[in-house]
């Protein structure tokens, strides 16, 4: 497949960390896709859960916005917004926390606040939402996002969703229980924590992409695990159905109109 | 009991310069046009509260409305940013604005305390986040029978609240349906309590017994606006207009391009033309 662009790879590729057995909190924009194309293809039992209150949706477009019709209209119940954050995400009913970050760390931690200081910021971005609680109570946390040097920083702005601090065990000493930051998927890589340090080491490289390509893309010096491996290649079926549900999803947004 | 009302008295009688007010919707249901209506009488000096702020703050706040924003996310949904509030935080534009930032499960703990008639609202939360360390009013408790730290915020209770809901029947009660997001805590923490809606109806014979509904003596004030989320959505009745959310965008990024669009579209219309606005997303019934 070598006509598979750097996104589709991405999200081909997270959405092969969902099985149908797990329970999805879904972040808007890329996380979004990959646990569609996860439902739409090997895990179609999996349970998406958007902060609206649309418990196990099932759209057949990708949402504009985290409370479109389609999610309420097709999920298994929608409750009000208390009661997602209360009894299901704070109740330890989330398995997956699927998010996407603006800026974010070697340590997995996550900035959607702001760049430059928060008092005097010099962009205003949207903020936290719903991610602050996600991130320590969901069972693990996955991150999807593209590389880049602004994106991937030495050190975040802003601290909007605690991923692994300072690394090492800082979760532990802050009382925190469930496993934070246990993936990232990009343009170009797989990552992984690395077991004592925490800090996001590449796992897997997508196919044609260099180690040179993914420091060049990354504000900290890039770490690699020994064993080094290369992303298996998108199917004919997960690029079909992705492209599918891409171009319904670009229908049904844009036309609406018509 | 609910007064029926034109929309320009209900907002005239229970939203004044100064208040702590909530025109809540999650995305859904978002009153459209009761903010347009605010924006048309020029209230000021005003103290808004919402999780997610989009579109229709992003123009109160462009018009000069507010002093302060209570939020969780400020964000124009599956857009991008908000470049009227951006203009007002970064640059003071049309003036100075204080916020007030939280994540989501505290904003919703926080209205339900409202509604319970709490004064704060505790939960697991803010661990690790940055935001408990800029803004004064996370603090934290200690649980008495575990001893384990627990996020506390002060709850909210808004002087008035606004929402959209579907329909009301003649005694004044009204359904909502869909995702019903914190509505129903906006109006049951609120001093007052304004809905809009689009029809009124005889009766709820029809409507499910665990739906959720607001007996007639819980809410100040109905206006039937049909259309009156537009362009954020109704269900069952029409959909999401994701055009002119993109559209916005534009629009908000010059303030002479925004400041001609408020006037032509806010201050020199009325609840009347959201119907007209709706028609091409009407669902198929």
């Amino acid at each position: 497949m070598s006509d598979v662009r750097p996104d589709e790879m991405m999200t081909i590729a997270a959405s092969r960390a969902l099985r149908s057995e797990d329970v999805c909190f879904v972040g808007i924009g890329a996380p979004s896709a990959a646990c569609n194309l996860a439902r739409l293809t090997h895990a179609p039992d999996i349970t998406l859960i958007y902060e609206s209150g649309t418990i196990g949706t099932a759209p057949d477009v990708l949402p504009l916005s985290i409370g479109d019709g389609e999610l309420c209209d097709t999920a298994v119940t929608t409750v009000s917004v208390p009661e997602m954050f209360r009894y299901w995400l704070q109740g330890g009913r989330v398995t997956i926390g699927f998010l996407g970050a603006a800026q974010l760390d070697k340590f997995g931690n996550i900035n959607t606040t702001v760049i430059g200081d928060y008092h005097n910021p010099k962009i205003r971005l949207p903020g936290g939402g719903g991610a602050p609680e996600i991130a320590t109570s969901c069972g693990e946390i996955f991150i999807t996002m593209k590389q880049s040097k602004r994106g991937l920083v030495q050190k975040v702005d802003f601290v909007t969703s605690f991923g692994h601090g300072v690394g090492g065990s800082a979760r532990e000493n802050l009382g925190i229980k469930t496993k934070g930051p246990t993936l990232m998927v990009t343009d170009l890589a797989v990552w992984k924590p690395d077991p004592e340090t925490k800090e996001f080491t590449v796992h897997s490289l997508h196919p044609g992409v260099t180690r040179k390509n993914v420091q060049e893309t990354c504000g900290w010096p890039v770490k690699f695990f020994d064993q080094l491996a290369t992303t298996v290649a998108p199917t004919a079926q997960e690029i079909t159905v992705l492209r599918d549900l891409q171009a319904r999803t670009h229908v049904a947004h844009s036309n609406a109109t018509d | 009991m609910a007064k029926f009302q034109p929309l320009c008295d209900a907002v005239a009688e229970n939203l004044h310069d100064g208040d702590f007010a909530a025109f809540e919707g999650f995305t859904h249901l978002i009153p459209h046009a009761a903010a347009h209506e605010a924006i048309r009488q020029g209230r000021r000096e005003l103290t808004l509260v919402r999780m997610t702020p989009d579109i229709v703050y992003d123009q109160m706040i462009g018009m000069g409305m507010v002093k302060k924003l209570v939020f969780s996310y400020i964000g124009n949904p599956g857009v991008g940013l908000l470049r009227r509030v951006r203009d007002a935080i970064e640059n003071g534009w049309p003036n100075n604005l204080e916020i007030e930032e939280h994540s989501h499960a505290a904003m919703a703990n926080a209205y339900e305390a409202g509604a319970a008639g709490l004064p704060m609202a505790v939960f697991h939360g803010y661990v690790g986040a940055e935001l408990a360390e800029v803004n004064p009013n996370i603090k934290s408790v200690t649980c008495p029978f575990t001893g384990e730290k627990l996020a506390a915020v002060r709850s909210v209770r808004p002087d008035v609240s606004f929402i959209h809901a579907q329909k009301a029947n003649k005694k004044g009660d009204v359904l909502i349906e869909g995702i019903i997001g914190i509505q129903k805590e906006a109006v049951l923490a609120a001093e007052r309590a304004v809905v809009t809606v689009e029809e009124i109806v005889d009766n709820f014979d029809d409507v499910h017994s665990n739906a959720c509904v607001l007996p007639s003596w819980a809410v100040t004030a109905i206006s039937e606006v049909p259309g009156g989320a537009h362009p954020s959505y109704t269900h069952g009745y029409y959909d999401r207009d994701n055009a002119s959310y993109v559209a916005w965008d534009v629009i908000a990024a010059d303030r002479d391009r925004f400041k001609a669009w408020m006037q032509d579209n806010v201050l020199d219309a009325s609840p009347d033309n959201f119907a007209e606005r709706v028609k091409n997303f009407r669902s198929a019934t």
